[in-house]
């Protein structure tokens, strides 16, 4: 099955099919992560997102049931060198290509990822069409034009969930098939803008009652939870277009402890008066240093964001700045003391990734503990 | 943290002579430690007794002592240095070990030096395996279950908890000597009983067998604000039971979904911690049970190892150059990532390719030995090959070996091994295990059963298979030349166009032109740390087949050098000096150096030592590509040892530019027939001989010129398969290798020259004057291997005028030859007469010892030379004269290989060389002989089993060594002898003469030094049990006269207290 990648710059890479038969438009990124693909396909964060592995070899370890970030796929296509079609490990349940075609997601293999990474890194991160079905350049052009991209609009309405739910599930040992389940000692409201599982079962092994609330949640509805907490999640695009969450953020800010990452992050970081902007190709991969100012360590952290906080923006402002990214000196996190609020940009929760910065969990419970007093 | 303001002076020490399990890559971590630590203004003061090393380039510190590796001398060392710290941790286990005991006897403190990197806590809490076993314990991870044995009883009781197999690993050993791996009783005991024997403190650590599991290694760094990264992961494709040196590795690790690779670095985090490694590189291993994921920590090397070599090569994160900032203070976030100088060197590097590793063994050279790989490392090399996929780097790793395989082709195994005997064959832990995998894919064996004899995960055993399929399609349409697609896909999978080409039927360079009329072309990547992440400013590289080409090439003057690929006896580090050296001399003069190699362990491949690397096999293919992307101003092929000189006359047949002495002329002195017509023309001598294609011929020739003769056979180097026969049935033995070697080219038969002295000349020549670098005296006699022999310069034992027709000699042929760069000549002297017995108009293995003995990098000018500079532009025009004795000695693997024959002849066995240094010749020889771990004694001892030729000569030996207060035994005839010269001496029965015979004196420690000479193979097979005896008690032994008077006047020297140490620097003065 031929499969042709088609960039908006008019770029083309031709290479094979897997997964899904189709046609699927997004935004062409690439992570670095040599590990965790079944997360990084699970993770809402990709929503219209076409990933690139720049690892040339997906697929080894197969999927299962336990590597799920969320629901369903949420990535829109998968750019992969060489495909795994025999898959080898003690958890593996199905191969790649079976789970994406399972859940209609579009692959392709075979293509110098690389000369496609370089390119994206070089031109930034675009808009692309990935396609097995229609091969004919220009019906795959006059499609992209329609595609919209990500600037500007909310597309964490599209991931997120309809109705509250609670969780309680703690983090899984795979080793001895055990979760940490301690007796909850907070109570946390998890505002859903595309959360990704790990967080929750990490809200969970650190004592916490979790409930988690769509993003439009108002923070009337949020408080009458009566949680000793809030936490903002990840979740996809641009921003600044999630107005009611900043909204709602806003609203809580001071009232209860709050703990965001990622898009969390953002938009806490809007609420406190903050912008953002969009980087050249963001940060997607397990390998970046980041240095917690307040004790000079570093994390070597998981991360996934095309959107960044604009470190100018908090001059003057009551923000802290705690976590630096060492490779672009972008800001990977900020606290208020006063507002008993802080966020990063990176994913403590990992999932894939290093288990680094996992003390953000503790030092949320800390917060609620003080706050509690 | 910025760096240390209480440390100014650093010692660092070596980790010596090459040998199994410790070879090039200690000094390409010392190397990098010494330039970046001076660079930061640091004063650096290096012990390495091997000379064939950078580090001991007199430039890369500031006191260089190339001197013995033990506590003692380095005690010397410290005393006349007072340096405030020592960096233990870069000189492999030699140089660990020797901190360790330095720190324990107070040395360190006494002198007020500190252990930068890591403390005398934390490594033996790292080294001792029930410290090791109960720290990771309390950290909640598991070990093998094992316990310690001293005796054959406790072993009893251990192995009746353990259970078979079980494996044995005698405590403080080099490399896991003794490790083995039982199954049942008889070989448990036979193993203890060894292992007890060779660990010097009787110790043996037996251990539940995890045999047949997967394993692991991670690199780990941290600097001393606990910032911890991991370097790389690597995964073992060849399972537990097999170290991890004589394993096929893969980097990163392919078969581990985020949740196991996490716990494997979590683990690695807390191991790193709870040992307490203040700052710099370990290597953890692990291993995983494959039905469960079951995790087992098995050791921790708290220093830069292998492994780490490698981790270094497969990432481009330079780990002991990084470890050495660490060690001074720095923190990870304050060093520049250097490829691509804008990031920290704080993180994690991501590779965006696949790394395979492959070993190279030299069973070939120690028939008597099992070719069985074990616990204990076997392997002497390694190739490194990087693809963007398993296969294309699985593949590119096989023609990188050199062995003439060039594919998994089915040709290289006996293709009609019967099914039963197949299994066995994948049962076992042969080195060339993967051609029987191929071979048994080839046949439909399933890989799930594949996966139950082998043990090798079904990912390795899968892609295997789809390397196998596709050749099924290309042997399809065998004699025709493959379409674009079919090329295409071949190529991506990594085959040779060697390999190919023989399917097609056509040649090599026929082959090639039709795949490149296909468009089907290679293209480099870089090797960038980040996965393309940001831009790399380091060109190193390597080859796959895809469409973009990130080369770049530069319009300057260049020069492409190729490197000597994996180390092996008879070519190793000597060959990789030259090369760094032939990449530092471009630098200097402003040509762009770009460096071809494919060896993972060296400085060549580290991307600092030239200005481009091409990691890369050194095959006409993938050489050919490079020059036709980089359109070099010439390629150096004399300075990597025979692989690229193999190259040589196919590459200036593709019109390839090779500089310096012509192909032409390194033939007419390779070419028997050639070279006889030379030397008729220049008037010289050499010992008579002939040539042979079959035995009847050898005959024939033999009857000629008589015995003794020298048979070797043609194009080979480090003498394989040579030999020296006294009579017609050692002929009858030693002629079908030979022919077999020489392939299609006939033996060469010589008449041997009983009892001469040889010599190794090394000149440089620039076509119109040539300069004598070094005359080399030989203490063994000729027939000896010249790289096993020990030698002295200058010579000890030849006449001035003697020595002046050698030097006329040696500049007549470098003149006819046209020699431009270094030729090294072999001579041989008998009642002062002078043969010429071989010339190679090359670099040679003994450049390096002779640029340190005379203080002139010959190499480097060599390099220049061929860069067009003349020996007078570079102010070298006369002889260096020393007036110091400069001695090599070479090192041996014996210990390793069980069953082994410790005698020396003409073919090569040794690994490595050392040097010893001092102004008397008797005081050099007594330390190149502690450098090469034959500690003389002064006291005790001394067995005598001499061959009638010599006895007359043992006398003075053995009334000397009596005048010095040794006893003197000696078996029957020389025991006779020497009582008529009025020499007292005990008698000893030989073997067959009864017991308790000189043997069990061996066994009984009852002897402190054995002088062993033979001849024939009757004495040699009868004196065989004394040698191997004495190479598993590790008592020194010399096996001719000539090496007994050197030992004669070193132990002279050691009782008169004479060792003391100099720099090297001081000796150019």
């Amino acid at each position: 099955m031929k499969a042709v990648l088609l960039l908006e710059d008019g770029t083309v890479f031709e290479g094979l099919g897997f997964g899904a038969k189709g046609c699927t438009c997004g935004e062409v990124v690439f992570n670095t992560s040599m590990t965790g693909y079944q997360e990084i396909l699970t993770d809402p964060s990709y929503h219209e997102q076409i990933i690139t592995m720049t690892y040339p070899l997906i697929g080894n370890t197969g999927t299962n049931p336990d590597d799920w970030e969320s629901r369903k796929v949420f990535a829109a296509g998968f750019i992969v060198k060489e495909n795994c079609p025999y898959p080898s490990n003690w958890r593996n349940q199905e191969t790649l290509d079976a789970y994406l075609k399972a859940n209609s997601v579009v692959g392709i293999e075979g293509i110098d990822t690389r000369r496609l990474v370089r390119h994206i890194r070089t031109q930034g991160a675009m808009r692309g069409i990935l396609s097995s079905s229609e091969l004919g350049i220009k019906k795959l052009t006059a499609t992209l034009q329609d595609y919209p991209g990500l600037v500007g609009r909310d597309i964490v309405k599209d991931v997120t969930v309809a109705k509250p739910y609670e969780w309680t599930e703690g983090v899984l040992d795979v080793l001895t098939n055990t979760q940490d389940v301690p007796t909850p000692k907070y109570k946390v409201v998890a505002i859903d803008y595309g959360m990704k599982r790990n967080i929750l079962r990490l809200l969970v092994s650190h004592g916490c009652e979790v409930v988690a609330v769509p993003a439009k949640a108002s923070a009337k509805e949020i408080l009458a939870h009566k949680p000793d907490g809030v936490f903002l999640s990840n979740g996809p695009g641009d921003p600044a277009a999630v107005t009611y969450a900043v909204e709602t953020v806003k609203a809580l800010l001071g009232k209860i402890p709050i703990f965001g990452i990622c898009l969390g992050h953002q938009i806490l970081s809007l609420a406190l008066g903050g912008t953002t902007y969009k980087l050249k190709f963001g940060h997607r991969g397990a390998n970046h240093p980041v240095k917690n100012l307040r004790t000079g360590k570093i994390e070597i952290t998981s991360q996934n964001h095309g959107f960044c906080v604009d470190l100018d923006s908090f001059k003057g402002k009551d923000v802290e700045l705690t976590h630096l990214n060492l490779n672009d000196n972008t800001c990977e996190g900020i606290r208020s003391d006063k507002l008993g609020a802080f966020a990063v940009q990176y994913h403590p929760e990992a999932s894939p990734g290093p288990h680094d910065a996992r003390y953000l969990f503790t030092d949320f419970t800390t917060l609620m503990a003080a706050s509690k007093d | 943290m910025p760096k240390r303001k209480d440390i100014h002076k650093i010692l660092i020490i070596g980790s010596g002579p090459i040998i199994i399990g410790q070879a090039c890559e200690f000094d390409y971590s010392g190397a990098q430690a010494c330039k970046v630590l001076r660079r930061e203004g640091f004063e650096v003061v290096l012990v390495n007794s091997n000379p064939a090393t950078i580090m001991t380039d007199p430039e890369l510190a500031d006191r260089t002592y190339i001197e013995p590796i033990t506590p003692e001398i380095v005690e010397m060392v410290i005393r006349r240095e007072k340096p405030d710290s020592l960096l233990p941790t870069l000189g492999g286990q030699t140089g660990l070990n020797t901190a360790v005991a330095l720190a324990e006897s107070g040395v360190l403190k006494k002198y007020g030096v500190k252990l930068l990197g890591a403390n005398l806590r934390s490594i033996k809490k790292a080294e001792e395996r029930d410290r090791f076993k109960k720290t990771i314990q309390d950290i909640g991870l598991e070990v093998p279950r094992s316990g310690y044995v001293h005796n054959w009883q406790e072993a009893k009781r251990v192995v009746e908890q353990i259970g078979f197999p079980a494996i044995i690993r005698p405590s403080y050993t080099l490399g896991g000597t003794g490790g083995n791996v039982a199954y049942n009783t008889e070989e448990y005991e036979k193993y203890i009983r060894w292992g007890l024997a060779l660990s010097p403190h009787s110790q043996v650590l037996v251990e539940e067998s995890v045999a047949g599991w997967k394993e692991y290694e991670l690199e780990v760094m941290r600097d001393r604000k606990d910032n911890v990264v991991i370097v790389c992961s690597i995964e073992n494709l060849d399972p537990m039971g097999i170290h991890t040196g004589d394993s096929i590795t893969v980097a990163p690790a392919q078969t581990l979904t985020d949740k196991e690779y996490q716990i494997m670095r979590e683990a690695s985090l807390k191991i790193i911690r709870a040992i307490g490694v203040e700052t710099g590189g370990s290597n953890i291993q692990f291993a995983v049970n494959p039905a469960d994921g079951r995790l087992y920590v098995i050791e921790m090397n708290p220093r830069v190892s292998r492994s780490s070599a490698l981790a270094s090569k497969a990432t481009g994160f330079a780990i002991a150059k990084i470890a050495s900032l660490l060690a001074v203070g720095y923190t990870l976030d304050e060093i520049p990532n250097d490829i691509t100088k804008k990031t920290p060197a704080c993180f994690e590097p991501t590779i965006d390719y696949c790394v395979v590793k492959w070993p190279r063994f030299t069973f070939e050279k120690f028939p008597q030995t099992s070719p069985e790989l074990t616990v204990q490392m076997k392997s002497v090399g390694e190739a490194m090959a990087i693809g963007r996929t398993f296969k294309e780097a699985l593949q590119k790793a096989i023609r990188s070996l050199e062995i003439d395989r060039h594919a998994l082709a089915a040709k290289h195994i006996d293709e009609t091994v019967p099914p039963n005997q197949l299994k066995d064959k994948l049962r076992s832990h042969c080195w060339d295990k993967l051609w029987y995998v191929a071979e048994a894919l080839r046949r439909k064996m399933p890989v799930d059963e594949l996966f139950a004899l082998t043990k090798i995960d079904p990912w390795f055993l899968n892609n295997i298979q789809d390397i196998v399929t596709l050749e099924a399609k290309l042997l399809a349409g065998k004699g025709t030349l493959p379409d674009a697609r079919m090329m295409r896909a071949a190529k991506e999978y990594g085959f040779s166009d060697r390999y190919l080409a023989s399917i097609s039927n056509v040649t090599e360079p026929e082959f090639r032109k039709h795949r490149q009329s296909l468009g089907v072309n290679a293209v480099y990547k870089t090797v960038d740390t980040c996965g393309a992440e940001f831009e790399a400013t380091t060109p190193y590289l390597y080859s796959t087949f895809e469409t973009e080409c990130e080369a770049a090439p530069t319009s300057r003057r260049k020069i492409i050098i190729l490197g000597g690929g994996p180390n092996r006896i008879g070519q190793g580090i000597e060959f990789d000096y030259c090369c760094c050296h032939a990449a530092f001399a471009l630098r200097e003069i402003g040509v762009e150096s770009i460096m071809v190699n494919c060896n993972p362990e060296t400085v060549s491949t580290d991307y600092d030592t030239s200005d481009r690397l091409y990691f890369e096999p050194l095959t006409f293919e993938d050489v050919m590509n490079i020059v036709e992307k980089e359109k070099p101003d010439g390629v150096i092929v004399q300075f990597g040892g025979q692989t690229p000189l193999k190259l040589a006359v196919p590459l200036e047949r593709a019109g390839v530019p090779i500089i310096g002495t012509s192909p032409d002329s390194i033939d007419r002195a390779e070419n028997r027939e050639r070279f006889n017509r030379l030397v008729v023309k220049l008037g010289l001598r050499q010992p008579e001989s002939g040539t042979a294609m079959t035995y009847d011929e050898t005959l024939n020739v033999a009857a000629k010129l008589g015995y003794p003769l020298l048979i070797r056979p043609s194009f080979v180097l480090g003498g394989r398969a040579m030999d020296i026969v006294y009579d017609e049935d050692g002929l009858r033995a030693c002629v079908e290798e030979a022919i077999e070697v020489s392939g299609e080219h006939p033996i060469l038969i010589d008449k041997f020259l009983d009892d001469a002295t040889e010599l190794d000349v090394d000149a440089i020549s620039d076509g119109s004057r040539v300069v004598i670098g070094g005359i080399m005296e030989h203490i063994e006699e000729a027939g000896v291997h010249s790289g096993d022999s020990a030698c002295s310069i200058p010579a000890v034992n030849i006449k001035k005028d003697v020595l002046e027709e050698i030097a006329r000699q040696a500049k007549l042929l470098a003149l006819e030859l046209n020699v431009k760069g270094l030729i090294n000549i072999q001579f041989a002297v008998k009642d002062d007469e002078v043969y010429i017995l071989e010339v190679n108009p090359r670099a040679s293995r003994t450049i390096p010892f002779v640029s340190k003995a005379i203080g002139v990098p010959l190499a480097k000018l060599a390099a220049k030379i061929m860069a067009g500079m003349s020996l007078d532009e570079l102010g070298f025009t006369e002889e260096v004269r020393p007036d110091h004795y400069a001695v090599k000695e070479a090192v041996f693997p014996f210990l390793k290989f069980p069953g082994t024959d410790a005698l020396l002849g003409p073919e090569m066995l040794s690994t490595g060389e050392v040097m010893g240094l001092s102004d008397d010749f008797g005081t050099a020889y007594a330390k190149s002989q502690i450098a090469a771990g034959n500690s003389l004694p002064v006291t005790g001892s001394v067995l005598f089993s001499i061959r009638d030729a010599d006895k007359a000569r043992a006398v003075p030996v053995a009334r000397k060594l009596g005048a010095m207060g040794f006893k003197i035994i000696a078996t029957k005839g020389t025991c006779i002898e020497f009582i008529r010269n009025n020499i007292p001496s005990e008698f000893a029965l030989k073997m067959s003469e009864g017991r308790p015979n000189i043997v069990d004196a061996i066994i009984n420690g009852q002897i402190d030094l054995i002088v062993n000479t033979t001849v024939g193979k009757q004495s040699i097979t009868d004196s065989f049990a004394i040698r191997r005896n004495a190479v598993d008690r590790q008592i020194p032994y010399v096996t001719t006269i000539r090496g007994a008077e050197a030992v004669v006047k070193a132990i002279e020297s050691l009782k008169a207290k004479k060792v003391r140490v100099k720099p090297i620097q001081l000796y150019y003065r």
